[in-house]
């Protein structure tokens, strides 16, 4: 039993407005006429494409490969025929198009055969690739690859915990799969556990959702595994972020750019606990998940959707209303207005939100900040949000850095109860965007300067090699001339001309020897060690030129 | 901000009970001058006027005016005061948000260095009637029959002029300006302020940290001063409900602009206008000092929050955030 719960400072207390869509239970979404299934997984995950346009798939089949440690593979969401594999709009707030693999679904929605995993006979780093080939991932909505949070850390895990407290306004998704399959997210906490080698689980959830509590609670007393507790925390928003989830519940404070490994402790959304329990129990890779639709709708509900399936295709189901002017991809916190409706649902998509002008009113105007302080107060990253806002508007990113800038979480407390009405995040993301950019320009700059110099460099010697080759042409044609000449007038030779001709040898000599000395300095005379260090160099080329070559254009 | 006035109303009824309803004329004044001005310099500065004229900031700047200058001054004292505090104190900064020093405080500093006997003409209590109030404030002046020093100043003048033998309990047994504890009729508005203080406390407008901090810090110092030599400095219950400190230590060093903003910031700032404000009662040739010690104070702010920053989530290095 944990003996207390501790607390955060800041939160907000916003409607919560879960009654909308607390009691529908959760539906299956029917199949959409295309699928479209983004390949980039993050700033530094994209998978890497194994199928042909025109290729047939099963549902569950691997679309793409893993790339790098970080990514995972990608599968069809639902039988069919791959279309297209281009640039496609994906839900991201910069807007831009990534590459994505777009599928026909022909309907059938047939499954691959799948295979449950023995994951007790398994290794855990066997169990974690067999999650990585699952395309388990974050359901919470950063997305972050469950393979890598499973890893081992530096001193292992002691406490897993399951985060269901689902503490946006409107969303409910967490709330109904909770209620509908506690016992899966329960096995999948299981299996966590298991490789985790973790000690005891926590489930947290906030005491506004009694009926997900009470079905967690009873699953847990169907096993008869120990050292498992589904603890209600108190109902203030921001108690679903990751870190503050963990200090509610362990104490522990995880501080920007530390993992909750370097602290015995790991945190998973229940939907992902649902997910390796589908994995590993049934061989099922993570091809749907659920997702609220409410807001300004007319009939708010959970639904299970197919990940690539069109926004606009879901929207019928919960019936917008007519005044809808816009859509937020989460919460009303922290989603992100939707650019278009032809963005697919993606894994981290828990909630397509309806907005009005009635529902969502626009802002009132901006006012100056009078540096009250009721940000600061709010903060759950207990930082002051005013004085990041006046580094911001006034470009003083450095200084903005110095007040721990990226310690923000942009949970949007602060922007919701600036008496002001200072939209305080949007001008976080701004400077954070804009410091990221300027720290890409310096490296760009770092590396175009070298590639200058290299470049010098290499035109210098190059010269130097023209210029040494060029001499020791001369010399020799002028040596062969004097041979000749020599030759020539050998009969008519007196003491006096040898003498003169062995001058001029020996001058040739002397330039002959000094065009030698002008050779490339670094490329005669290498060690054996050096000779092989060149050759494993030239491999890895040859290497990068071979892997490269499918993806350079195709010469006919 | 309404709120601010709102909480403010108690201590004006308070004071209307013991001096008579000249303040509303001079809070009347006040007010039309500040929105006034704020009009003109909004339209000139191009900002859309009514967003701004709206957030109420220009009336708590003017009804902190009022309620500092002498309810008898001349009309053109408070509103020259109050075209200083808009104009330049708070818009030539750069307006709201943007004025590094408390815009109230400003006025009240310029008018008693450039106009001390005006400044200092305050009137007794159920002295005059509301005509011969009016009569000072618009002219013609007739001052005998209804000013009166104020305590703080009564006590220094008592103290430091007049002769040696002079003691605290002397002069606050004697006076017609002292009251039960504080100045006659004072002591009580300092009540109602207080009242409306810890209501917008109670409201969250503002935090404990400052008026508390200002408040236990007066109290310490003059209590500790009070021990040492009890016939030279006034005791400490005196000082804080004599002129402006419960006024100033809910409403004057509040201003959240020209403040310090940190927790701890808070406790420096307010402590340190107390202390100044003490200093220049006790030794200073203002009988009142906290218009002064909020300036100075405020010239320091930006150094105190610099200093004072709190440590963000998980960087707090003590137990907490390590496993």
């Amino acid at each position: 039993m944990i003996s207390r719960l501790f607390t955060f400072k800041g939160g907000v207390k916003p409607d919560s407005h879960k009654d909308e869509s607390a009691g529908a239970p959760i539906r299956k979404a029917p199949l959409p006429s295309r699928l479209t299934i983004p390949l980039r997984q993050s700033t530094r995950a994209m998978a890497r494409s194994v199928v042909e346009p025109g290729q047939r798939v099963l549902k569950g089949e691997v679309i793409a490969a893993p790339e790098g440690p970080m990514c995972i593979a990608v599968h069809a969401t639902s039988s069919g025929t791959v279309r297209a594999i281009e640039a496609q709009p994906v839900p991201h707030p910069s807007g831009l198009p990534a590459p994505s693999i777009i599928i026909e679904p022909d309907g059938e929605d047939r499954w691959l055969e799948l295979k449950a995993f023995d994951y007790r006979s398994a290794t855990p780093q066997q169990t974690r690739d067999f999650l990585r080939d699952c395309g388990i991932v974050g359901l919470g909505g950063a997305g972050f690859p469950s393979h890598i949070k499973l890893g081992p850390g530096e001193k292992g895990i002691e406490t897993l915990i399951l985060n269901g407290a689902e503490c946006e306004p409107w969303i409910t998704c967490d709330d109904r799969l909770m209620r509908e399959h506690p016992d899966g997210i329960l096995s999948g906490a299981l299996i966590m556990r298991h490789i985790t080698g973790a000690r005891r689980i926590l489930v947290g959830i906030e005491d506004n959702k009694p009926q997900a509590i009470e079905a967690m609670r009873a699953a847990v007393g169907r096993t008869s595994e120990a050292e498992i507790e589904v603890v209600a925390v108190p109902t203030r928003y921001p108690a679903g972020g990751e870190k503050q989830l963990i200090r509610v519940l362990t104490g522990i404070e995880i501080p920007y750019g530390k993992l909750g490994t370097h602290f015995g402790v790991q945190c998973f959304n229940v939907g992902s606990a649902y997910a390796v329990f589908r994995a590993v129990e049934h061989g099922e890779p993570l091809v749907s998940r659920v997702l609220t639709l409410s807001g300004n709708m007319a009939h708010p509900g959970n639904f299970d959707v197919l990940i690539g399936t069109p926004i606009r295709e879901l929207l019928p189901l919960a019936e917008p209303r007519a005044d809808t002017d816009r859509y937020l991809m989460g919460g009303p916190m922290m989603g992100v207005a939707l650019q278009s409706l032809d963005m697919p649902v993606v894994k981290g998509t828990n909630c397509i939100l309806a907005g009005s002008p009635v529902l969502f009113p626009p802002p009132p105007p901006e006012m100056p900040c009078i540096r009250c302080g009721a940000c600061a107060q709010a903060c759950p990253a207990e930082l002051q949000p005013f004085e990041l806002y006046w580094f911001s508007r006034a470009r003083i990113f450095g200084k903005a850095q110095e007040y721990d800038l990226f310690d923000c979480i942009e949970c949007g407390c602060c922007s919701y109860v600036c008496p002001s009405r200072i939209p305080l995040v949007d001008y976080f993301r701004f400077a954070k965007g804009e410091i990221w950019a300027r720290e890409k320009e310096k490296a760009a700059a770092d590396t175009a300067r070298e590639r200058y110099e290299f470049r010098l460099a290499r035109e210098e010697r190059e010269k130097a090699e023209k210029a040494a080759k060029l001499a020791a042409k001369t010399a020799a044609g002028r040596e062969k001339a004097a041979a000749a000449l020599a030759v020539a007038q050998k009969p008519a030779a007196t003491p006096e001309e040898d003498a003169k001709k062995a001058l001029i040898a020996a001058a040739l000599e002397r330039a002959r020897a000094q065009k030698e000395h002008v050779q490339p300095e670094n490329v005669g005379n290498l060690t054996p060690e050096q000779q092989a260090e060149v050759a494993a160099i030239e491999g890895r080329r040859a290497e990068i030129r071979d892997m490269a070559k499918p993806h350079l254009p195709q010469e006919d | 901000m309404l709120r601010v006035l709102l909480a403010l109303m108690p201590g004006i009824a308070a004071y209307v009970w013991f001096f008579g309803a000249a303040i509303l004329v001079q809070i009347a004044l006040t007010s039309v001058t500040a929105l006034a001005a704020e009009v003109l310099i909004l339209s000139m500065r191009g900002k859309p006027v009514m967003q701004y004229l709206t957030d109420g900031s220009a009336l708590v700047t003017a009804w902190l005016i009022a309620l500092t200058f002498p309810s008898i001054a001349p009309w053109w004292l408070t509103v020259l005061g109050t075209l200083l505090a808009i104009v330049i104190a708070k818009h030539l900064y750069g307006g709201l948000g943007q004025n590094p020093f408390n815009p109230a405080m400003v006025a009240f500093a310029l008018m008693i260095v450039a106009y001390p006997s005006l400044m200092s003409q305050w009137p007794a209590v159920g002295a005059g009637d509301f005509a011969q109030h009016m009569n000072a404030i618009f002219g013609p002046r007739q001052l005998d029959a209804i000013t009166m020093a104020t305590p703080l100043d009564a006590l220094r003048t008592a103290l430091h002029t007049a002769d040696a033998r002079a003691t605290v309990a002397g002069v606050l047994g004697s006076g017609a300006s002292f009251g039960n504890i504080g100045g006659r009729g004072w002591e009580w508005i300092a009540v109602a302020y207080l009242a409306g203080g810890l209501w917008l406390m109670q409201q969250r407008i503002i935090t404990w940290h400052l008026p508390v901090a200002f408040l236990a810090t007066l109290f310490a110092v003059a209590g500790l001063f009070s021990l040492f030599d009890p016939t030279q400095f006034a005791p400490p219950l005196f000082h804080v409900l004599t002129g402006g400190a419960m006024l100033g230590a809910f409403f004057i060093v509040t201003d959240p602009v020209s403040g310090a903003t940190t927790p701890k910031g808070k406790l420096i700032f307010a402590g340190g206008v107390a202390l100044l404000t003490w200093i220049i009662r006790s030794f200073g040739a203002y009988p009142d000092g906290i218009a002064f010690a909020v300036l100075l104070m405020n010239i320091a702010a930006p150094l105190i929050d610099r200093y004072t920053q709190p440590p963000v989530f998980g960087r707090k290095q003590q137990e907490r955030g390590k496993p």
